[in-house]
């Protein structure tokens, strides 16, 4: 009776998401015992946890492929592992230039560590899970840990605004998905994901029922990734959030949220794909344009970036549309990049926080060549990758997702892409004409720590590294294919 | 015994007041509000479907969704009480310190 319920490969291949909340747990009561002067060492702690559940992951890929646990609500395929990795290397470099800003702010604790490292394992479940419950409940493990993170400032008022305004808007959107989630289980009588696609092959294509659930989980779906006209939360949430959760969640839950969307729409939603591939289109090519449109009148580097990461997110949304297998390594490789360019450029943005200046606004940033001029060549750097010059990570990742629907003869929506990256030019631009054409106007030092320095050492050589030479990359990238089977 | 359209049709009648609700209203309890009552009639719909279905999957979902709103409740309320301490104010109109 027991063993029906419990198969020892369960605990298995939930191994790393074991080690991460036992880690999760242990930052809290280790950070009780430490004095002030060493806060530090929460970081040090989580950064163990994070590279022993590496090691589990890695050990799970040649042990453990292609296993499903919990009477099938989680698979640990190739795809699933391949977005944990991304996961772990994106909060492994957030929390490396954590600790120095936490200090300035004045609120370095170990709860910081312990909800980084719990929305960690939430998103772990979210690229696992394949049966809805799982996903439902991973999805909001990630996104309440986020909601307390983004108003981790507790005495500064544009936390408390941003956390409140991306908790309402969370939290309504999980309403929203989970009414299509209720809907789809009750014309598939399963929640298992691979059922529904089983059963809804076998409706009429035009159910107005399936229709409704597909537009509401869409909707849900899309709140999550910032797509327009869902995307009011984003560049409020970016700006007010302590910069290093900004760096957090403008990367691996995104990541996270479009592995959702990719295993919702590629395994569970295939037989409707008529009815999802038009509203995508049309949702793809508003968020792009917007949020290019939107990012050129900023002032704050901080809106400036959110307007750019709802941007990516269009373009993303690209290979989602194509849902070929071009589209799907584009997908992943271009998380993997992505999460190395955009954590660079937002580590810059982190360091610019210095004792008495809050550094989130362009001008700032003037001068910066005469100032630091390491620091403003690797922020140039990071703009190319983001704007998709070779020889630069980024190129890569835009190719990819710009072949993959010229594949599939969408060639309208590959026109309106390579516009809108051209537009994208002139922004990330401004910023570097302010950089190294204007005089400085503070001789406020920019010191970097130790754990900054790291961070942009590992995301300087990643981005170029993919760049020149990217095929080990996209050979890792393509186990993501694994969803197709 | 009840057809199941009523119940999948009050279900629905709740979630839109939830969803009206929640863009009308500018009191952040309120709005609070109103996302609890989408979540119960998203728990409405999965009890209905269930019993219809005759499958149990979807009252397992309610328990779920039931523990995930108590937590979504302390947490929101939390982040209520932070703002509340610092601006005196529960109107999301005046949460302007960021603009679009």
């Amino acid at each position: 009776m027991f063993n029906q319920y419990f198969q020892p490969n369960d605990i298995l291949i939930i191994y790393p998401e074991l080690l991460l909340a036992l880690f999760a747990m242990g930052v809290m009561i280790i950070d009780l015992f430490l004095d002030r002067a060493w806060k530090v060492l929460n970081a040090f702690t989580a950064l163990v946890g994070i590279a022993y559940a590496a090691y589990a992951l890695y050990r799970l890929k040649s042990n453990a492929l292609n296993l499903s646990g919990y009477n099938h609500a989680i698979l640990n395929d190739s795809f699933a592992i391949y977005f944990q990795f991304v996961f772990l290397i994106a909060t492994a470099l957030v929390i490396l230039i954590s600790a120095r800003y936490l200090s300035i702010e004045g609120e370095n604790r170990g709860d910081y560590y312990a909800l980084i490292l719990l929305s960690l394992i939430g998103m772990n479940f979210m690229v696992m899970g394949i049966d809805l419950i799982t996903l439902y409940i991973a999805l909001e493990l990630m996104a309440v840990s986020e909601y307390i993170l983004v108003g981790y400032l507790r005495t500064n008022r544009q936390s408390n605004e941003a956390a409140m305004k991306f908790f309402l808007l969370g939290a309504f959107s999980s309403g929203i998905l989970l009414y299509g989630i209720s809907l789809l289980y009750g014309i598939s009588g399963s929640t298992d994901l691979r059922v529904i696609a089983q059963r809804l092959a076998e409706r009429p294509s035009h159910d107005p029922i399936a229709l409704v659930a597909v537009v509401t989980l869409t909707a849900g779906l899309l709140f999550k990734i910032g797509g327009v006209p869902f995307h009011q939360w984003l560049p409020d949430a970016y700006e007010g959030a302590p910069s290093t959760i900004t760096t957090f969640i403008s990367v691996a839950p995104k990541a996270a949220s479009f592995a959702l969307i990719l295993r919702i729409f590629i395994v569970g939603l295939k037989p409707l794909e008529t009815s999802w591939v038009p509203v995508l289109s049309v949702v793809c090519v508003l968020t792009m344009t917007l949020g290019n449109i939107t990012a050129i009148s900023q002032s704050n580097i901080k809106r400036l970036l959110a307007y750019s990461s709802i941007a990516h997110a269009g373009y993303l949304l690209l290979g989602l549309i194509a849902g070929n297998e071009y589209g799907i390594t584009g997908i992943a490789i271009y998380f993997l990049v992505y999460a190395f360019m955009n954590i660079g450029i937002w580590t810059l943005v982190v360091a610019m926080r210095r004792k008495d200046l809050i550094g989130d606004q362009i001008q700032d940033m003037a001068g910066m060549i005469y100032k630091n001029p390491g620091a403003a060549v690797l922020m140039l750097v990071f703009l190319l990758s983001l704007a998709g010059i070779p020889p630069t990570a980024g190129f890569i990742g835009k190719y990819y997702l710009f072949a993959s629907v010229i594949q599939t003869h969408h060639y309208v929506l590959a026109v309106i892409a390579v516009l809108n990256a051209a537009i994208s030019l002139y922004y990330y631009f401004r910023v570097v004409v302010v950089m190294f054409m204007s005089e400085k106007t503070d001789e406020e030092k920019m010191t970097l720590s130790p754990g900054v320095l790291t961070s942009l050492a590992v995301t300087l050589v990643f981005t170029l590294l993919i760049g020149i030479y990217p095929e080990p990359f996209i050979r890792f990238a393509q186990n993501s294919l694994s969803l197709f089977q | 015994m009840v057809p199941l359209n009523y119940f999948l049709i009050l279900a629905a009648i709740l979630f839109s007041i939830g969803v009206i609700g929640f863009v009308m209203k500018r009191n952040v309890i309120t709005m609070f509000m109103s996302i609890e009552l989408m979540l119960n009639s998203v728990n409405l719909t999965f009890v209905a479907f269930s019993r219809y279905i005759q499958n149990l999957s979807g009252q397992i979902f309610v328990f779920f969704v039931m523990v995930i709103a108590a937590a979504e409740a302390a947490v929101g309320l939390a982040i209520i009480v932070a703002l509340y301490r610092n601006r005196e104010s529960l109107n999301v109109d005046e949460a302007d310190r960021m603009k679009l």
